[in-house]
């Protein structure tokens, strides 16, 4: 860990870096990749919906000494779906199977006789409908809608629109994937699966709103400099405020692991498996997008913009002429990115030190 | 170290007094805590897949000849109208379903109020407002309150509200001496015979007397119904004027059973109601208030504009709940916009109508078939299991965070512990409150915010560190880093507090549950960064062990690669390479 520690510093510094941002095309490609799976998943293999949106039979039973986990058991045996068993009052069970049409109810009921040692026609059977109706559903996706415009509108304002939009995009892919994933997995959608969907919304932004916040830091200044590019500058940020999100995510992604591996592993299918399986998925997807995705397209975006494109320029003819010239200075490739020498606060900003100092951390003594 | 008078600025918004943040929330805990042991609920309500609750199943009724009233639209109206009743903020975590083709099952966890919950949903909620064509006492009157009247159609006090309870309740009228049947005033106002029929929601033509000779008979048969009415049992004032047509006029029991009443054709229904709420007024007595919609307003001007030139006893309105008179004010002026309902209502009581009145009507009358307690739909071992889970996860967050932050993770553990106990009394205060039920994805979304708390710890630390590197002591530095990391956190926890807030206006149901627990946790988060965490890392500042940058700090500048304070030769490394996409 310590040497997390100090790969931090040397992230920091700039004196190690990645280059996510020169290698969007890359993650741009696995992104697209992975969503046009997940929507062809979608499309092939469709969500499966659980009884709560799809209503189901249900077989009311008359007393018995079988328990209601037992029942469970022996109804997934005999419809080949998630079932529900609840104890009434009386001492008898209520069965709730999805998926099952009255053709197969029939069957279904013999069996559950045979298995629960009672009379086939003291077994009531049932259709039931959606407990989680249309509106709930229509509702929770004009909920989707509105969140998503307001926050557009609210990170517009407190960053940009390009960032909002990249944070948009990346938010869309995120919920694209970890949906995808149901579709190819082939889990059951149940109320729990909705609500880790809509927990991923929240989170998801978080993930990026860091990200971005370094990023913005960085920019400052950046037209009135010539040694980065608006690219390497958001890929320096990045590398800076990496160690922050590779942090954030294992410490969201630790708890969520072990509901999946732990609580849903051990149990097998039910209710856990379907909430972390759609928040460890969205996590992780959420992690991702925030460096490999949103920063990127926020560079791209930026780079389009004219100042950025006459800044680009700038830089790029400076270091044709520092090449030209034979090195007679210090290469400014490797000047940019670190400088040991600089006390912060000691030179004033204008000073030869001062400007060879990252953007980030130029106008240190004059911020506020 | 650098010398530490370097960079000192006044950090803009650091706290200088600790200590107060840090009393502030440990009173907060311990009357939370308080509070929770003083009302006997030590642990946080559970829903249905946890605890299971009792299931109420009732029955479509139809009226006779209205057979295709039962139809799946209907049916689905009715559950989601249900469903609000039941559910109002969402935190409830009742289901309600269609079970076959004529039955609704209402589910509600361990814990809430079934009998109330019972009356709530049974209850067909239609609403008229009833020109009173005759009324007369059909048991010992009461001492009675005198009518007064204000904007906003004063209803003296009347029948007990609730449908369900029998309270005492004063009767309405004032004794009249002679209040004999006006056949006139009857036949004047009758314009179909009243058969028993339908509903409104569905119409059948109804073969109807000829207008002369109809007249007199219906109006002698109104009479005849009104004279053998009999408001003395409950079953009995539920009868009376059953499948009458709001068209039409009919025979009706105040809901106390203390006045019996001949009604003209409906002139305001409950459709015209835009919203309804209990309010107290200036007597101090609940009363519900009742917003009607624009077309609502103007039919209710025209009603009391006519009724106000009468005399008594026909200026009286009457507003009919279930063919049952809720009051009968007496009406003095034109009035419009608003309407109340006053009555010896309880908090209760008031808030029960005004939430069934809110919600609309039922398209059919249900009627209660059969009330059983049912088991956890998931049963314990999947809340042992998230639990079991949830507490791994937890010590594998704390391994960690003691890894990378070393004493650091102090700090972000005894942060977590506090938002823990703040999140689990104030859940199970909600329980009693509002009827909040924690339910499987709820104890997940509680678990996963724990992650999403620790990042905010994270993220502060990360910028102390970030400030040790530039080569600060830890003092200014956990000053400094403080601003620029609580935009941060603010920033990201307004996002999660959007999401939350849009979710729970525009939602219904259990995403409605789900976003109040996040704007909790989210809110919680702010609470325990702003009011603790921050103030401990002040306070730790000024420790020898944390300022001096022991080794187990998580602080070493060494560790950290601080820059050294001397100037050396540069180091050479690697240069980074960027690419030209």
């Amino acid at each position: 860990m310590s040497k997390l520690g100090t790969l931090g510093a040397r992230l920091y510094r700039g004196e190690v870096g990645y280059d996510f941002v020169g290698k969007r095309k890359i993650w741009y490609g696995v992104s697209i990749l992975i969503t046009i799976t997940a929507i062809v998943g979608l499309a092939v293999r469709g969500l499966t919906m659980g009884i709560e949106f799809e209503g189901g039979a249900v077989f009311t039973t008359p007393k018995t000494a079988v328990s209601a986990s037992q029942a469970e058991t022996a109804a997934q045996a005999a419809s080949g779906h998630d079932a529900i068993a609840q104890k009434l009052g009386n001492g008898g069970l209520r069965i709730t199977i999805g998926g099952v049409d009255t053709a197969k109810s029939d069957q279904i009921k013999t069996e559950l006789a045979k298995d629960l040692k009672v009379q086939a026609n003291d077994i009531n059977a049932d259709l039931v409908g959606p407990s989680w109706g249309e509106t709930i559903a229509n509702k929770a996706w004009t909920g989707l809608v509105v969140f998503m415009i307001l926050v557009v509108i609210y990170l517009a304002i407190a960053f940009e629109w390009r960032m909002a939009l990249a944070a948009l995009v990346a938010l869309i892919h995120d919920l694209t994937i970890t949906v995808g994933v149901y579709a190819l997995v082939g889990f059951e959608v149940t109320p729990g699966t909705v609500i880790g969907l809509l927990t991923i919304l929240g989170y998801s932004l978080y993930d990026t709103v860091v990200v971005f916040d370094g990023l913005k830091e960085g920019q400052k200044g950046i037209t009135k400099q010539t040694r980065v590019t608006y690219s390497e500058m958001a890929n320096k940020s990045l590398n800076g405020t990496l160690v922050r999100s590779i942090n954030t995510t294992v410490v969201a992604l630790l708890p969520v692991a072990g509901l999946l591996f732990i609580g849903g592993g051990v149990l097998g299918a039910g209710m856990l498996n379907d909430i972390s399986l759609s928040l460890f998925v969205g996590l992780a997807a959420g992690a991702y997008s925030s460096i490999f995705i949103a920063t990127p397209l926020v560079a791209d975006l930026k780079e389009t913009m004219p100042e950025m494109k006459a800044l680009k320029k700038r830089v790029l003819a400076k270091r044709a002429a520092a090449a030209a010239k034979g090195e007679t200075e210090q290469d400014p490739q490797d000047e940019a990115p670190y400088d040991d020498e600089a006390d912060d606060d000691a030179a004033p900003a204008g000073a030869v030190v001062g400007q060879r100092r990252q953007p980030n951390r130029n106008n240190r003594g004059k911020r506020r | 170290m650098a010398a530490p008078n370097k960079g000192r600025r006044p950090a803009a918004g650091g706290q200088s007094k600790p200590g107060r943040a840090l009393a502030f929330i440990l009173i907060a805990m311990v009357a939370l805590t308080g509070g929770m042991f003083l009302s006997h609920n030590t642990t946080p309500r559970l829903g249905i897949d946890l605890a299971g609750g009792t299931s109420i199943t009732l029955k479509a009724k139809a009226e006779p000849g209205q057979e295709s009233a039962i139809n799946k639209a209907n049916m689905d109206t009715a559950v989601s109208i249900m469903e609000r009743r039941v559910n109002g903020l969402g935190v409830t975590e009742s289901e309600v379903q269609t079970q076959g083709s004529d039955n609704i099952i209402v589910n509600i966890p361990k814990g809430t109020n079934s009998e109330q919950a019972r009356a709530q949903v049974g209850q067909t909620a239609k609403l008229y407002f009833r020109p009173v064509l005759t009324a007369q006492q059909s048991a010992a009157p009461a001492p009675s309150a005198s009518p007064s009247s204000s904007t906003g159609g004063k209803a003296t006090p009347s029948g007990s509200p609730s449908a369900s309870s029998s309270a005492k309740s004063k009767p309405s009228t004032k004794p009249s001496t002679n209040s004999s049947p006006q056949g006139r005033a009857v036949s004047d106002a009758l314009k179909a015979s009243p058969t028993p029929s339908g509903k409104p929601s569905s119409p059948t033509p109804n073969p109807s007397g000829s207008a002369s000779s109809g007249d007199a008979a219906a109006a002698a048969k109104l009479q005849a119904q009104f004279a053998a009415l009999d408001c003395s049992t409950k079953e009995a004032r539920s009868k009376a004027g059953e499948g009458a047509k709001p068209t039409d006029p009919t025979v009706s029991c105040s809901q106390d059973g203390s006045e019996k009443y001949i009604l003209g054709p409906a002139e305001v229904d409950g459709t015209d109601v835009a919203k309804a709420q209990a309010v107290i007024n200036q007597n101090g007595q609940w009363i519900v208030q009742m917003d009607f919609t624009g077309g609502g307003s103007k039919k209710f001007a025209s009603i009391t504009g006519k009724l106000s030139q009468q005399q008594y006893p026909n200026n009286r309105f009457a507003i009919a709940l279930d063919n049952q008179v809720v009051s009968a004010p007496t009406v003095s002026s034109t009035l419009s916009g608003s309407a109340e309902i006053s009555g010896s209502f309880t908090q209760q009581s008031a808030q029960d109508l005004a939430n069934v009145l809110s919600y609309g009507a039922l398209p059919l009358s249900f009627q209660e078939q059969s009330v059983t307690t049912v088991t956890a739909a998931l049963g314990a071992d999947q809340l042992h299991a998230g639990l079991i889970a949830g507490a791994i996860g937890l010590a594998l967050v704390i391994i960690y965070l003691v890894a990378y932050y070393r004493g650091l993770a102090m700090i972000a553990i005894l942060s977590l512990v506090v938002s823990a106990i703040l999140t689990y009394t104030i859940m199970t205060l909600l329980g009693p409150g509002i009827g909040f039920a924690l339910n499987l994805p709820a104890v997940c979304g509680a678990i996963v915010a724990i992650g999403i708390t620790a990042d905010s710890f994270i993220v502060y630390f990360e910028r102390i560190r970030d400030e040790i590197r530039e080569g600060r002591t830890l003092r200014p530095a956990v000053e400094r880093a403080w601003p620029r990391a609580r935009r941060t956190i603010l920033v990201s926890d307004f996002v999660s507090f959007l999401a939350a807030a849009v979710l729970f206006i525009v939602t219904v149901g259990k995403v409605q549950g789900f976003a109040f627990t996040l704007g909790l946790t989210t809110l919680l988060d702010v609470v325990v960064v702003f009011l603790f965490t921050k103030p401990v890392m002040t306070l730790l500042a000024r420790t020898k062990f944390f300022a001096s940058g022991h080794p187990w700090s998580g602080l070493d500048p060494k560790r950290l690669g601080a820059k050294p304070p001397l100037r050396r030769a540069r180091r050479t490394s690697a240069p980074v390479d960027p690419k030209e996409a």
